[in-house]
């Protein structure tokens, strides 16, 4: 329960609480006192980092190549008539079977006032799925535009090493004013506003059906996040991420925290889309020996592959099972 | 957020200065964003709001002629209608159309829906019903209505003949010729016209082309009269959508009229087969054949 209530909270954006001292642990107290009188050596974490760069990527291949694949069969079900994956993320059918995106879903039926059977079925499929699948996990192994968003944050972050651009911080809650405003548009004026200039549906119909204008509007929001605030759209706007990260909450599939070999540099944080939700990496904040990341993560798995000590992994959540 | 705090919490720590400004900052960076986004999605109304993104659309489309609001409601944008079509006549609507992005629509002059995949693919396609399954054949279809917009261009009035392919050699379009093959659309540049006296918009009429299937059906014999009317609709024939009629005729050059009828569904052939440019007859979105009944 507490792990909900803490994911809600991260979700419509709030900061991480500092733990005070009588909610942390014992043996996660123990384990804090235990590394202060006992500080890590540099040089056995240069080599655990050495040890571990070999496998530095092995998520990420896995998530562009799933990204990819299922981007790619909609394309290609559509240009060779195969019939497999037919529609667009925003709703599709998968060999005939009804599938809907729970955000489009959400706004048609906000803007409609209504519910063909279809759209139940498909809506129910994608919940139960992304409810074993981790939620906002459709963000970051399904969402074509989180391609292109990480494309354009290397970019970033090469020129801000260089010194030409900086990242500025945006207020997180204003993705939930967002929301909000988004659903009370739909409901008030009958049409799926958000819809408009949805990024993430306007690049599925471009890949499938050709890219037109929209694709301009994708674009400014790319240079946006290239010059001025990194990964802006993903982190400060989308509603999808919303609610793909409610779905997450009740979902077994997690990234977990381990404290005992944690050396708390921050590679983790640096990496991640939502940092905030890797808060208890941060030394002394850990409340247990082993912590769920909270469900505003996108089970990208970068902090997995940044971590030279395997401190985060992923985790199914009741079968204590580690992938 | 007051600098009076509560007697019984500790005092906030002040922040320096160079804190304060940075929230400021970041408050301001904030209320930009929100403004930009929702400013830049309500722009995205005034298309809609404004009736300029109204346009021909698919069959059983929710909408009355002059009120799309309800399809682009009910529309997920997902295209899967565009799949279905054997013809190709759908595509999606482009962001200049601001909340009608995504929203199929039929451009007939390019490609009109000749009805060639006969089960209303494009309806059964549609996941949230935007397309209605209330629509059970094409004759229920209320996509427009015909009209004779350039009477002067009709080559029917003026009583000439045509000869040729109907759009041109590069003409991309296609449709179902039944003579050549029943279930499978050829390019209408494949398939060149004599006639004495043009009557492509009669004659390539999807709904007059049921009627003359269910004569041929019926001039067979009652059974197949009624397998023909349960895969075309319950009403076979359906009722006449256009047809030509003698006009003028003092100076001695037969001269023929085409007049649309209550059948007319608004499909769009008629418009994408005139020969002339600008085409004689066009859909008239504004129109249908509901409203249209007794009015003429």
């Amino acid at each position: 329960m507490s792990y909900i209530i803490e994911s809600f909270r991260q979700l419509f954006g709030s900061e991480p609480r500092r733990p005070a001292k009588s909610e942390i642990s014992p043996e996660a107290q123990a384990v804090h006192v235990y590394k202060k009188q006992n500080p890590f050596d540099k040089d056995a974490f240069e080599v655990a980092r050495q040890a571990h760069a070999g496998n530095a990527k092995k998520w990420r291949n896995r998530r562009w190549t799933t990204l990819l694949v299922v981007n790619l069969l909609f394309v290609v079900s559509y240009y060779f008539d195969v019939q497999l994956l037919e529609g667009a993320l925003t709703a599709s059918r998968f060999m005939g079977f009804h599938m809907a995106d729970l955000n489009s879903a959400l706004q048609v039926t906000l803007a409609f006032k209504h519910m063909v059977l279809n759209l139940v079925i498909g809506t129910a499929t994608i919940f139960v799925l992304w409810v074993l699948l981790g939620g906002r996990t459709f963000c970051s192994w399904v969402c074509p535009y989180h391609l292109l968003s990480e494309w354009a944050e290397s970019l970033h972050l090469f020129l801000a090493k260089k010194g030409w651009v900086k990242d500025r911080s945006i207020n997180r809650k204003v993705r939930s004013i967002f929301y909000l405003l988004f659903a009370l548009l739909a409901l008030a004026t009958g049409y799926t506003v958000f819809e408009t200039i949805s990024v993430t549906g306007i690049v599925s119909r471009a890949l499938i059906y050709g890219p037109g204008v929209a694709m301009i509007w994708v674009g400014l929001v790319l240079l946006f996040e290239v010059f001025y605030s990194r990964r802006a759209w993903c982190r400060y706007v989308c509603p999808i991420g919303i609610t793909y990260g409610v779905v997450g909450a009740i979902s077994p599939l997690r990234v977990k925290f381990v404290l005992k070999d944690c050396h708390h540099e921050g590679e983790c944080r640096k990496v991640c889309l939502v940092p905030h939700a890797l808060d208890m990496t941060v030394k002394g904040k850990a409340v247990h020996t082993e912590v769920d990341v909270s469900a505003d993560c996108t089970r990208c798995g970068m902090c997995v592959d940044v971590c030279p000590t395997n401190s985060l992994r992923f985790e199914i959540k009741g079968l204590g099972k580690h992938l | 957020m007051s600098d009076q705090s509560k007697p019984n919490r500790p005092a906030k720590r002040k922040l320096s200065a160079k804190h304060v400004e940075q929230n400021r900052r970041e408050f301001l960076r904030t209320s930009a964003l929100a403004v930009g986004v929702m400013g830049f999605s309500l722009i995205g109304l005034l298309p809609a709001v404004q009736g300029k993104s109204l346009a021909l659309r698919p069959p059983g489309a929710l909408k009355t002629p002059t009120d799309e609001q309800e399809f682009f409601s009910s529309c997920i944008k997902c295209g899967q209608c565009v799949q279905v079509c054997p013809v190709n006549a759908i595509k999606l609507a482009e962001l200049d159309k601001g909340a009608g992005i995504g929203v199929p629509y039929i451009d007939a002059r390019a490609q009109a829906c000749d009805f060639s995949c006969d089960g209303l693919q494009c309806v059964l396609a549609c996941p949230t019903g935007a397309l209605t399954h209330d629509l059970d054949y094409p004759a229920d279809a209320r996509m427009g209505f015909a009209r004779l917009a350039e009477p002067r261009k009709c080559l029917a009035i003026q009583g000439k003949g045509f000869k040729g392919q109907a759009r041109g050699p590069d003409y991309e379009g296609i449709l179902r010729y039944d003579d050549v093959d029943r279930w499978n659309p050829i390019p209408v540049a494949d398939y060149p016209y004599d006639l004495e006296l043009c009557d492509l918009c009669v004659r390539q009429c999807p709904i007059e082309i049921r009627i003359a299937q269910c004569a041929a059906a019926a001039a067979e014999g009652e059974q197949n009269k009624d397998r023909v009317a349960q895969r075309q609709g319950n009403e076979c024939p359906p009722k006449h959508a256009i047809a030509l009629e003698p006009f003028g005729g003092d100076d001695g050059i037969k001269r023929m009229k085409p007049v649309i009828l209550e059948g007319c569904v608004g499909c769009g052939v008629c418009e994408m087969i005139c020969p002339p440019e600008p085409p004689a007859i066009v859909i008239d979105i504004m129109q249908d054949a509901d409203n249209m009944r007794g009015a003429s």
